[in-house]
């Protein structure tokens, strides 16, 4: 069996809105293992996205344990928090995020200037574009591109720093299926070649359908329901 | 992150959005410029006042009626008996010599068809050695004018302009003071503009002719003011002691209670200057004002520029940013903020100092705003601070945010 890069043991986390208390993980377990392309599942309220925020070092679970990538992060502070984030945690969103003032060059660098990399950091950020095939965009501005070579752009700062594992949340969200299916294809891709470990975050089941493990979340827990019987209770 | 880094980024940032980013530094330029501009003008106007004082001799006493220190009931009037008394060399020899005087400030003098309103002296020929006027052309007034009652004058430069329009040839012409006909003995030779207005707009005529004809005073021995010449600068405390005791001794004071006040030019440098300290203090106080309302402007931007950009801290956050480097991110935009508009209100208040100078000189008051290191010092680094002050509270806003909440932010 290949290394476990996420190990996460009974996760639980309440939000407190004001009187009202809500459990929104209820004692989640899972594991990702290193390499793996794994899909997060779930309706709107099933605790999917608390789950992304604390897988992506993001928010603390309220207790239980996080290991990513050998290493305890459940109890870190905030700061130590935003450094794993740096180093083994790349990102990708539904609208890209990337900063519209500047470059594509200059957007992948971001991470690497967080890290205090001042050696080479154009370079790496260079070879990162040249990855996602963009090595003619290097100095275009978000408005400049088009919708597919931006996600590209966050698929290339997502990568930078070599991270542990990637979050890609609604990564074709934003995308018409054409350009999402090159997104897929291309994080797909990466994968294969560099052996990088892919959490995606979807609705789509055909997104889903395109990875090794579909994890469904319900009430704050992976919903183990064999996928016969969840296609009859579907059914009914 | 380094500093350097962060530095580019805040002059990129401040860049993008160049209206917002002008105008909240035209508020700190308005401010340091007031504040500089308005320390140099105070200062300038206490160099020149200072120099006018200074100007008028070291070794000069000013005696005057009445007190406020004192309590006093009846206040006797300075007499020519009493200016007789201290130029006796034997009850005051450190007086070299002493020249009453009385004025008034507003009469009209005419000449022609021409009419001015100016200031009337009443003086005796001590008075032109003790002030060290000179005569452009004419002669002074002498000893045989103060007896004899003559009915002659001296004009100041600006009273010959305004009645004649000129300033030469006019000795043994006729000018009405009063109505009262004088024959022109002279013109002064050209003082300049001084602080206190001009010595050029005067007229002076003998003390008695004045006292018997001009100027009614209910005592007719009555003189507004006694000026005594030391014999030396260092011998002006003693003369001062000397005319105390001599006025005590005439005016019959009780101990303590002197009723006249005599002045020496160091008092008045000492009064002018603590006056004219309170009045910079006060100018000084209101331009700094306006720079704390430009920093105020500055939290407001810096405010709205946080909230404008929560997503990006958000994902700044996701990609590693430490609370600090928010910190020190928007940190270094309000202090740049504040930092370019302080560079650019030195040079404008610089160049507000330099015109309000030319506008003095234009007018004939000659005085010369003095922009200090002190306060171009004091102007950058107030400045600054009020960036970093007014700029941490957004800063901090910003780096405290929690990522999840900023990325979620529309």
């Amino acid at each position: 069996m290949a290394e476990a890069v996420v190990i996460a043991e009974n996760l639980t986390k309440v939000y407190k809105m004001g009187e009202v208390e809500v459990h929104a993980l209820r004692g989640l377990s899972l594991q990702i293992f290193k390499g793996e392309v794994v899909s997060i599942m779930g309706p709107s309220g099933s605790g999917k996205s608390t789950l992304m925020n604390i897988l992506g070092c993001l928010d603390h679970p309220t207790s239980g344990r996080y290991i990513l990538d050998g290493e305890e992060v459940s109890h870190l502070r905030d700061d130590q928090l935003a450094e794993i984030r740096n180093r083994k945690v790349g990102f990708i969103f539904q609208s890209f995020n990337l900063l519209g003032r500047q470059t594509a060059l200059a957007n992948v660098e971001l991470p690497l200037r967080y890290a205090g990399v001042t050696k080479g950091r154009k370079e790496r950020a260079r070879q990162s574009l040249v990855a996602v095939g963009l090595e003619n965009r290097l100095h275009h501005k978000p408005t400049e591109l088009s919708g597919g070579q931006q996600q590209r752009v966050a698929i290339a700062r997502a990568l930078v720093n070599n991270p542990a594992i990637i979050m890609a949340d609604e990564p074709t969200g934003n995308l018409d299926s054409k350009v999402g299916q090159e997104i897929m294809d291309l994080l797909l891709s990466l994968n294969r070649e560099r052996g990088t470990t892919l959490i995606i975050v979807t609705h789509d089941p055909k997104i889903a359908a395109q990875t090794q493990r579909v994890i469904r979340i319900r009430d704050g827990v992976v919903d183990d329901t064999p996928e016969a019987e969840r296609a009859k209770m579907e059914a009914a | 992150m380094t500093l350097f880094q962060a530095f580019i980024e805040a002059l990129e940032s401040l860049n993008s959005n160049k209206l917002r980013s002008g105008l909240t530094i035209l508020g700190i330029v308005i401010g340091v410029a007031a504040v500089i501009a308005m320390l140099a003008i105070g200062r300038g106007a206490q160099d020149s006042i200072t120099g006018a004082i200074s100007g008028i001799g070291t070794n000069l006493l000013f005696v005057f009626s009445g007190n406020d220190q004192a309590n006093l009931r009846n206040v006797r009037p300075l007499t020519i008996q009493d200016a007789e008394a201290i130029g006796d060399p034997f009850l005051a020899p450190h007086v070299a010599a002493v020249a009453p005087f009385i004025q008034s400030g507003n009469v009209i003098v005419s000449a022609g068809g021409e009419q001015a309103r100016t200031s009337l002296g009443g003086v005796t020929p001590e008075y032109f050695k003790v002030r060290n006027f000179r005569v452009a052309e004419g002669e002074e007034i002498n000893q045989e004018h103060l007896l004899g009652r003559a009915s002659v004058a001296l004009l100041g430069v600006e009273v010959a302009e305004k009645l004649f329009g000129r300033r030469e040839g006019l000795v043994g012409e006729t000018v009405r003071i009063e109505g009262q006909p004088f024959r022109v003995i002279g013109v002064m030779e050209e003082k300049g503009g001084s602080s206190f207005g001009s010595q050029d707009d005067v007229v002076f005529i003998p003390m008695t002719t004045a006292r018997t004809r001009i100027i009614r005073r209910s005592t007719i021995n009555r003189v507004d003011l006694i000026l005594v010449q030391a014999v030396s600068a260092r011998d002006v405390p003693q003369a001062a002691e000397e005319v105390a005791a001599i006025l005590r001794e005439r005016h019959r004071t009780e101990v303590g209670a002197d009723d006249f006040t005599i002045l020496s030019q160091q008092d008045f440098l000492q009064t002018v200057d603590t006056i004219l300290g309170v009045f910079t203090t006060f100018l000084g106080g209101i331009a700094a004002i306006s720079l704390l309302v430009g920093g105020i402007g500055i939290m407001n931007i810096m405010l709205v520029s946080v909230s404008e950009r929560t997503r990006e801290i958000g994902l700044r956050k996701a990609l590693g940013a430490r609370k600090r480097d928010i910190l020190i991110q928007f940190l270094t935009e309000s202090s740049l903020l504040s930092l370019i508009g302080g560079l650019i209100g030195i040079l404008l208040g610089w160049v507000i100092a330099y015109i309000v100078g030319q506008i003095a000189a234009a007018t004939g008051n000659a005085f010369t705003p003095a922009v200090g290191l002190d306060a171009i010092l004091l102007a950058t680094i107030t400045s600054t601070i009020i960036g970093l002050f007014f700029g941490i509270y957004p800063a901090n806003r910003a780096a405290n945010l929690e990522p999840v909440e900023a990325l979620r932010y529309e």
